[in-house]
C-alpha cells in the first residue's frame, strides 16, 4: 500500500498536510504522535472511512476507493478508536460478525473454527456469551479486536487497539500482533501512544506532528531521543533491552 | 420460542372458539369468510409493525423508535388523506400506494433530521418524532376538516379490524412479502445498526441499506395502516420485551418478535370483543392500555436490573411515558 500526497483539511484548516509513506507489506507499522497529530485521520482515509481532499491511496495497484467495498473487507479490516455499540449481542455473536464479508449471514464450520480461533487468541473463551453491553471496557475492546481478527484480512489497521487494556492484556495483544505479522504473514499498522510497545513490537514507527511525518523509518531510526524530544516536546532518556531501545521519558 | 408458537397455537384455537362461539347459529362458510381473514389481518399486523418496530430501533440506534414514534403512521395516514382527495375513487391499492410514498418519505426525512442534528439524549429522538408526527397529523386533520373528510379519515385514525371481513386478504399479500425480505436482510440490518464505520469495515453499504431498511419498515406500516386504520405501541413495546429476553441479534430475535407480535395483538382483540360483547371496541384502545401498563414494568424491570439499565430507566421515566401517553392521544383525536 502506498499512499502520495494525502491532504485532509476540517473546516478550513488542515488536519492531514500532504502525507507520502508506503506501508512494507508483512510488517508490523506503528503511527505514534500527539493527541490531535492527525494519525486516526490517516487511517480512516487509508481504510476509506473518511474521504481525502487530495492524494493518492493505492492498495494493491488500484485506488483503493474504486475497490469494491466488499472486496476490499476481505483484504483490509480496521478498528476504529471510538466503538460505543450499544447493542446487546454477545461476545460470539460480535465476532462472528468479522466473517460477514466472506459468509453473509450463513456461518460455515471453517467460520466458527476462525471465529473460536481469533476468540480464544484475545482470551475470550470464557466470556463468549455475555452480553457485550454488560462487559468491561477494556473486555468489549478485546472483542472488538477479536472480530477484526476473524475478518482474516491481509491488511489489520488496529487504531489505539491497547486502549482501555491492563498490562497483562495490552502486552498479550501485542504479542498477537506480532504473531499477526509473524506465523500468519500479515501487515498490521498500529496507532499506539506506548511507544516503548510500539519500540518493542514493530518494525517501523512512523511519527506524526501536526499532520505532518515528522519521522518515518525503522525503529531504531525513530526511536532516537532528538527525534521523540523534538515530537512530544518532554525529555527522552533512550535505553536498551534486548538489543531494543525503549524509551524513559520525564 | 417453542413458547411462542404453542401461545400461538393456543391463540388461534381460542379465536376460533370464541368465534363459533359467539357465531353458533353462523355457518361455517361465514365463519370462512368473516373470521379467518380477521384472524390472518391480526395476525399480520402484530408481526408487520413490531417487525417493523425493530427494523426502525436498530437503524436507528435507538430503543425508542417505532413506526408511531418514527412519524411512519402519521405520515401514512397524510398519505391516505391525498389518495382520498385526489383519486375520490381510488381502490385500496391505490391508498396504499399513496401510504407507501408518504410513509417512506416521512420516515427518511425524520432519520435524515436526527442523524443531522446529533442528539445526545436517546429520549430526544422520540420526542423530535412524536412533535414531528403530531404537526403531521395536525396538517392532516386540517385539510381533512377544510376539504370535509374527517369522516372518511376516522377509520384510519383509529385501528380496529371489524371492518376486515369478506374474503380482504389484501394485508397479507402486502405485508407477508415485506416481513420475507426484512428477514433476508437481517444481519445487514444489524450491522448498520452497529454504525457507518462499523458497516463499512464490513463491505455493508450504511446508507443504502439504511434507506433500504427504513423504507420496507415504512411500508410495512403502511400497509397495516391502510387496512387496519393506525395501532401504536407494538412497534415500542414488542421488540422492547423481546430484546430484553433474547438480545439484539436480529436473525435470533425477528421471529421470536413477530410471534409476540402476534400474540399480543390477538389477545388484544380478544380482549377488545369479549368487553363489551356483542359490541366492539376499537383494538387501539386495547393495546393502547395494555402497552401503557407493559411499558411501566418494562421500566420497572429496567430500574430493578444492572447499572445501565438504571440509567436508561430514568431517562426514560421522566421523558418518554408522558409523550407517549400525548401520543396515544394524538392518535386517537
Ligand atoms: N470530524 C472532524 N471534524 C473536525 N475536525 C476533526 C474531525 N476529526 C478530527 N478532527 C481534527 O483533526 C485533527 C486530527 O485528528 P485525529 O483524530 O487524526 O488525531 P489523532 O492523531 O488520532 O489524535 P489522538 O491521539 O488524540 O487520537 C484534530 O485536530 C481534530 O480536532
Ligand atoms: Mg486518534
Amino acid at each position: 500500500m502506498k499512499v502520495t500526497e494525502l491532504t485532509k483539511q476540517y473546516d478550513g484548516k488542515t488536519v492531514v498536510d500532504s502525507v507520502s509513506f508506503e506501508i512494507p507489506k508483512g510488517k508490523v507499522l506503528s503511527l505514534i504522535g500527539p493527541n490531535g497529530a492527525g494519525k486516526s485521520t490517516v487511517m480512516g482515509i487509508i481504510s476509506r472511512l473518511i474521504a481525502r481532499d487530495a492524494g493518492l491511496v493505492d492498495f494493491e495497484g488500484q485506488d483503493i476507493s474504486r475497490w469494491k467495498s466488499k472486496e476490499l473487507s476481505k483484504r483490509l479490516a480496521i478498528l476504529t478508536q471510538s466503538n460505543q455499540i450499544q447493542m446487546k449481542l454477545t461476545v460470539r455473536e460480535l465476532v462472528a460478525f468479522g466473517r460477514f464479508p466472506y459468509s453473509g449471514g450463513r456461518i460455515t464450520a471453517e467460520d466458527e473454527a476462525i471465529i473460536d480461533q481469533a476468540i480464544t487468541y484475545m482470551e475470550l473463551d470464557e466470556m463468549q456469551d455475555r452480553f457485550i453491553d454488560e462487559l468491561s471496557g477494556g473486555q468489549r475492546q478485546r472483542a472488538m479486536i477479536a472480530m477484526v481478527i476473524a475478518q482474516d484480512t491481509e491488511f489489520v489497521l488496529l487504531d489505539e487497539p491497547t486502549n482501555n487494556l491492563d498490562i497483562y492484556h495490552a502486552t498479550n495483544m501485542m504479542k498477537i500482533v506480532r504473531r499477526l505479522c509473524d506465523e500468519l504473514g500479515k501487515t498490521v499498522i498500529l496507532v499506539l501512544h506506548e511507544i516503548n510497545y510500539a519500540a518493542f513490537y514493530s518494525d517501523y514507527i512512523c511519527a506524526f506532528a501536526d499532520g505532518k511525518i515528522a519521522k518515518f523509518g525503522t525503529v531504531k531510526e525513530v526511536m532516537t531521543r532528538q527525534t521523540l524530544s523534538q515530537i512530544y516536546k518532554v525529555d527522552f532518556e533512550i535505553m536498551e533491552i534486548e538489543g531494543k531501545p525503549l524509551s524513559i521519558y520525564y | 420460542m417453542i413458547l411462542s408458537i404453542w401461545s400461538l397455537f393456543i391463540g388461534v384455537i381460542d379465536v376460533d372458539l370464541s368465534g363459533l362461539l359467539s357465531g353458533n347459529l353462523e355457518q361455517l362458510e361465514i365463519f370462512l369468510i368473516s373470521r379467518l381473514p380477521r384472524l390472518l389481518a391480526i395476525l399480520c399486523t402484530g408481526v408487520g409493525m413490531s417487525v417493523a418496530g425493530l427494523i426502525m430501533q436498530q437503524l436507528c440506534m435507538n430503543k425508542f423508535v417505532s413506526p408511531t414514534t418514527g412519524a411512519t403512521i402519521s405520515s401514512a395516514q397524510f398519505g391516505i388523506l391525498l389518495a382520498l382527495l385526489f383519486m375520490p375513487n381510488s381502490t385500496l391499492w391505490g391508498r396504499a400506494l399513496f401510504a407507501f410514498a408518504a410513509a417512506i418519505l416521512g420516515t427518511w426525512i425524520f432519520v435524515w433530521f436526527i442523524q443531522r442534528i446529533q442528539f445526545k439524549d436517546v429520549v430526544m429522538v422520540p420526542l423530535v418524532g412524536i412533535m414531528f408526527g403530531n404537526v403531521i397529523g395536525g396538517i392532516t386533520n386540517y385539510l381533512a376538516y377544510q376539504f370535509d373528510m374527517t369522516q372518511a379519515l376516522s377509520s384510519w385514525l383509529v385501528g380496529h379490524f371489524s371492518l376486515v371481513v369478506r374474503g380482504r386478504f389484501e394485508l397479507v399479500y402486502l405485508a407477508v412479502p415485506l416481513v420475507i425480505l426484512a428477514f433476508v436482510f437481517a444481519n445487514h440490518f444489524n450491522i448498520v445498526g452497529m454504525g457507518k464505520d462499523f458497516s463499512r469495515n464490513l463491505g455493508v453499504p450504511y446508507n443504502l441499506v439504511l434507506f433500504a431498511g427504513l423504507s420496507i419498515a415504512a411500508m410495512i406500516t403502511a400497509s397495516v395502516v391502510v387496512v387496519v386504520g393506525s395501532i401504536s405501541y407494538i412497534g415500542l413495546i414488542v421488540p422492547n420485551v423481546v430484546a430484553m429476553f433474547k438480545g439484539d441479534r436480529i436473525r435470533g430475535t425477528l421471529v421470536d418478535t413477530a410471534l409476540f407480535g402476534a400474540v399480543f395483538v390477538l389477545v388484544c382483540d380478544m380482549i377488545a370483543r369479549t368487553v363489551i360483547a356483542p359490541y366492539e371496541l376499537p383494538i387501539e384502545l386495547i393495546v393502547g392500555i395494555i402497552g401503557s401498563i407493559l411499558f411501566v414494568g418494562l421500566l420497572f424491570y429496567r430500574l430493578r436490573h444492572g447499572r445501565k439499565a438504571v440509567r436508561l430507566g430514568a431517562a426514560h421515566a421522566g421523558g418518554c411515558a408522558a409523550p407517549i401517553a400525548q401520543a396515544e392521544r394524538g392518535d386517537g383525536v
